[in-house]
C-alpha cells in the first residue's frame, strides 16, 4: 500500500458488498415474493430492483429487500416504497421495465411513477 | 448481483454448536433453488448472543435467526431468502413489542440485547468476513494507519490517544497514551509493540471475540503504536487453546503484507512495521505483563520486579509498548474520529466503551459492549435479560479470579473503573459472572482460589504457599470444621498476600475472599458457627431427608440411589397405601439424585 489514495480505491470497490448490513436506509423498496408474487414475475421485477439500485449508486440510502403476501393477490407483483416521513406508495403489476422507470423516476427523482400505483389500478 | 447476504457467526460459540455444518447446508440449498448469483454467504466473527448460537443474521432486512439447526435451513432458504418471508419460529425476539411490522421487529439492532449497546470496539464483529481484509477495508479499515503516517507526527498520534482517556482494558486501567508517551522518549536501536492476548479469566473471551472477528483492527493498531512510539517489530501472544482466533490472525498478518500494510515503507512514509504471532501454552500468570514477555523470549513464564517498567526494559532488555487487545481494537477508531469523540462516551474518569463476557446465571449469555458508567443492573435486566427460571439476583463477580463480588445492594452502581475499585472490585478485563440465589458465597470464593493456586507460578513465597494455606482455611470452613478465628486469619492472610506478592496474579489473587468476607460475612459464620450452607450448596454442610408424611412410596428415589442408602420403612402416611422411604445419613454421598427424581416434593435439603 503506497497512498490513502489507493486504500479508498479499495474501498470504494468493496462498500456495495457491505453496504446491505448498515441496516436499512432512508429508503424501503419491498417486493412481495410470496408463492402468487413469484409466479406473476416478481423475481425479475425484484432483480432488476437491486440490479438499478446499485448502478445508479443509490445503495447509500436505499435497501432492496423481500417480504411474504402482501395480500392483494390479483395485482401481483407488488412493490411498495417506505420512505422515513413519508407516506407508503403502493406499485402493482409490476415488471422490469416498469421497475427502471420508478427506480429512475421515483427513487433518483423523487417523482412517484402514479400510472403504477394501486390507486391508478383501482379508481 | 447480490441482493441479500447471509452471515453466519463462525466465532467458538457458535462453531462449537455447529455453525460449519450450517454453513455448508446452506451453501448446497442455495445452489439447490439456483440463488448463488443473489445470495452471499459471509462467516463472520462473535455477534455477542453466543447462548442462542448457532447465529445467522439475514440483511438487509437484519433478521436474526438463533439456535439455528442444519434441518432449518432448507427452510429459511426455501421460505426467506427465495419467497421473503422470514421463518418466525426462528427469529430471536425479545422486545415487548407487538409483532406489527415484521421488519422492524426481526431486526437485531432493535433487541433489547443490543439496543442498549453501543459497540466500539467490536463493531466490526458479527458484521464483516474477517478473512477478507477488502471487508475490513470498505468499513474504514487501515484508514486511521494512514492517516496517523500521512497526517499526523508520532507526537500527535500520542497525544490524541491520551486525549481520548483511553485506559487498558485488561484490567489494570493504566492510560494508555501515558504508557506511550512514556516509552516513545527511549532510545534504542529496536523496540517493540507487544499484544496481550493471554486472555485467561475463567469465563472471559472478549479477546479471543476481537481476533477471531476482527484481526485487522488489532493488525492497524498495533502498527499505529509502532509508529508512535518508533518500534519496527510487534508481537502477538495468544494462547494455543484459541485456535479460530490464530488461524484468522495469521490470516490476517498474510493479507496486511501482502496488500503492503505491514511491512516496508507503508504508505510511502518510510515507516516499517511486521508482526509475528506467538502461542502461548495457557499460563494464567503469562498474562501479567513481564511474565508474557520472558515467555516471548522463550523463557519459563516468571514475571520479575517492577521498576524497570517494559516502557524503559521490556522484551529483549528493550523498551516495549504492551497493551491488551481490547485496547488495541479501540485505537483506530480514536485516530479516525478524534480524541474528543472517544471522550464524550463514558463517565468522567473512564471513557469510552467496556466489553464483557456476560455468563453465569443470566439469560443471554454473550458478549456485550456498554458504554462506561452503565450500571450493573441495566446489564443484568435489560441486556442480560435477566436471571433465568425468576431467581434471585445475589451478586456480579467482576475481574474473574483477580476480582470482587458486588452484592445486590451496590446494583445501581455505574460500571467504570474508579467505582468498581471504590467498592472493593476491580473493572478487571471484563469478565462478568452473575450468580443467583443458588451460589455458595463461600464455595464462590473457594473455586477462583483453586484457580489460582493451581495457576501460581511459584516464584515468590506469599503467593506460592499463602494461596494454599488461604485454600485449607477455607476448605476448613466449608467443610463445617472453621472456627470464628479462622475467618481473621484469613483476613489478615489475604493483606499479606496482596503486599507482598511480586506481581498482579498474587497482589490480586486473595480478592475473591475479601469482597465476599465484606458483602457476605453472614453466609462465612453460617458455615462457621450453625454448620450451615445457606445456600445448600457446600455438601459436607447438607442433608437430605425425606417428609414421610409426603412419601407414597414409589420407590423412585431408591432406585436412583447410587450408594443405596435409601430403604423403605413400616410406616404408611394416612391416606397412602404404600410405606414411606428413609435416607440412612451415614453413606449419603449428597448427590441429589433422590431429590430430583421424586415427584411428591417430598425430599427437601438444609
Amino acid at each position: 500500500m503506497k497512498s490513502l489514495a489507493e486504500l479508498q480505491k479499495i474501498k470504494a470497490r468493496m462498500q456495495d458488498k457491505v453496504v446491505l448490513r448498515e441496516g436499512s436506509g432512508d429508503v424501503r423498496v419491498v417486493v412481495g415474493m410470496a408463492t402468487c408474487g413469484i409466479a406473476a414475475g416478481a423475481r425479475p421485477v425484484l432483480n432488476e430492483f437491486v440490479k438499478d439500485v446499485n448502478e445508479e449508486n443509490l445503495s447509500d440510502k436505499v435497501t432492496v429487500s423481500q417480504t411474504g403476501c402482501i395480500g392483494i393477490c390479483q395485482y401481483e407483483p407488488v412493490v411498495e416504497i417506505f420512505e422515513a416521513g413519508k407516506e407508503k406508495v403502493t406499485y402493482v403489476k409490476m415488471t422490469a421495465d416498469k421497475a427502471k422507470e420508478v427506480v429512475e423516476k421515483h427513487l433518483k427523482g423523487g417523482q412517484v411513477v402514479e400510472q403504477y400505483t394501486i390507486g391508478a389500478y383501482q379508481s | 448481483m447480490i441482493r441479500s447476504q447471509v452471515l453466519i457467526c463462525g466465532g467458538t460459540g457458535c462453531t462449537s454448536s455447529g455453525s460449519p455444518k450450517i454453513r455448508a447446508e446452506f451453501e448446497k440449498q442455495i445452489q439447490n433453488y439456483d440463488l448463488q448469483d443473489e445470495i452471499k454467504l459471509v462467516q463472520t466473527g462473535c455477534f455477542g448472543l453466543c447462548s442462542l448460537g448457532p447465529v445467522v443474521i439475514v440483511y438487509p432486512d437484519g433478521t436474526f435467526y438463533s439456535r439455528v439447526t442444519e434441518a432449518d435451513v432448507p427452510e429459511i432458504v426455501e421460505e426467506h431468502l427465495l419467497k421473503g418471508r422470514p421463518v418466525d419460529r426462528l427469529v430471536y425476539n425479545d422486545t415487548d413489542a407487538a409483532p406489527t411490522d415484521t421488519h422492524t421487529e426481526t431486526a437485531l439492532s432493535e433487541t433489547r440485547f443490543y439496543k442498549a449497546q453501543k459497540r466500539v470496539a467490536l463493531r466490526n464483529c458479527g458484521v464483516i468476513d474477517p478473512e477478507n481484509i477488502e471487508e475490513y477495508i470498505a468499513m474504514d479499515g487501515y484508514a486511521a494507519l494512514g492517516k496517523a503516517l500521512t497526517e499526523m507526527t508520532p507526537e500527535d498520534v500520542i497525544k490524541c490517544v491520551t486525549d481520548s482517556g483511553l485506559r487498558g482494558r485488561g484490567g489494570g486501567g493504566f492510560p494508555t497514551g501515558r504508557k506511550w508517551a512514556l516509552c516513545a522518549p527511549n532510545k534504542a536501536p529496536q523496540k517493540y509493540v507487544v499484544c496481550n492476548a493471554d486472555e485467561g479469566d475463567p469465563g472471559a473471551f472478549m479477546d479471543r471475540s476481537v481476533l477471531e472477528g476482527d484481526p485487522h483492527a488489532i493488525i492497524e493498531a498495533m502498527a499505529i503504536a509502532g509508529y508512535a512510539i518508533g518500534a519496527t517489530k510487534g508481537y502477538v501472544y495468544v494462547r494455543a487453546e484459541y485456535p479460530i482466533a490464530v488461524k484468522r490472525l495469521a490470516i490476517a498478518i498474510g493479507q496486511a503484507r501482502e496488500y503492503g500494510l505491514l511491512g516496508e515503507n507503508i504508505f510511502d512514509s518510510g515507516f516499517s512495521f511486521d508482526l509475528q504471532i506467538r502461542l502461548g501454552a495457557g499460563a494464567f500468570v503469562c498474562g501479567e505483563e513481564t511474565a508474557l514477555m520472558t515467555s516471548i523470549e522463550g523463557n519459563r513464564g516468571e514475571p520479575r520486579p517492577r521498576p524497570p517498567y517494559p516502557a524503559v526494559k521490556g522484551l529483549y532488555g528493550s523498551p516495549t509498548v504492551e497493551n491488551n487487545v481490547e485496547t488495541f481494537a479501540n485505537i483506530p477508531q480514536i485516530i479516525l474520529k478524534g480524541a474528543e469523540w472517544f471522550a464524550s462516551m463514558g463517565t468522567e474518569k473512564s471513557k469510552g466503551t467496556k466489553v464483557f463476557a456476560l455468563g453465569g446465571k443470566i439469560n443471554n449469555t454473550g458478549l456485550v459492549e456498554i458504554p462506561m458508567g452503565t450500571t450493573l443492573r441495566e446489564i443484568i435486566e435489560d441486556i442480560g435479560g435477566g436471571i433465568p427460571n425468576g431467581k434471585k439476583f445475589k451478586a456480579a463477580q467482576t475481574g474473574g479470579p483477580s476480582g470482587g463480588c458486588i452484592p445486590e445492594s451496590l446494583i445501581d452502581t455505574p460500571v467504570d473503573y474508579d467505582n468498581l475499585t471504590a467498592i472493593g472490585c476491580m473493572m478487571g478485563s471484563g469478565g462478568l459472572i452473575i450468580m443467583d440465589e443458588d451460589t455458595c458465597m463461600v464455595d464462590m470464593a473457594k473455586f477462583f482460589l483453586d484457580f489460582t493456586v493451581d495457576e501460581s507460578c511459584g516464584k515468590c513465597t506469599p503467593c506460592r504457599v499463602g494461596m494454599k494455606r488461604l485454600m485449607e482455611m477455607l476448605e476448613k470452613i466449608t467443610k463445617g470444621q472453621g472456627t470464628l478465628e479462622d475467618l481473621d486469619k484469613i483476613e489478615q492472610l489475604c493483606y499479606y498476600i496482596k503486599e507482598n506478592s511480586l506481581c498482579g496474579l498474587g497482589q490480586t489473587a486473595p480478592n475473591p475472599v475479601l469482597a465476599t468476607l465484606k458483602f457476605f460475612r453472614d453466609e462465612y459464620v453460617a458455615h462457621v458457627v450453625d454448620k450451615k450452607c445457606p445456600a445448600g450448596v457446600c455438601k459436607d454442610l447438607l442433608s437430605f431427608s425425606i417428609d414421610k408424611e409426603k412419601c407414597i412410596g414409589c420407590g423412585l428415589c431408591a432406585r436412583n440411589c447410587p450408594v443405596n442408602t435409601i430403604t423403605r420403612t413400616d410406616y404408611i402416611a394416612p391416606g397412602h397405601k404404600l410405606a414411606s422411604f428413609e435416607i440412612h445419613q451415614d453413606k449419603c454421598v449428597k448427590c441429589g439424585a433422590c431429590m430430583a427424581n421424586c415427584k411428591f416434593k417430598a425430599i427437601s435439603k438444609q
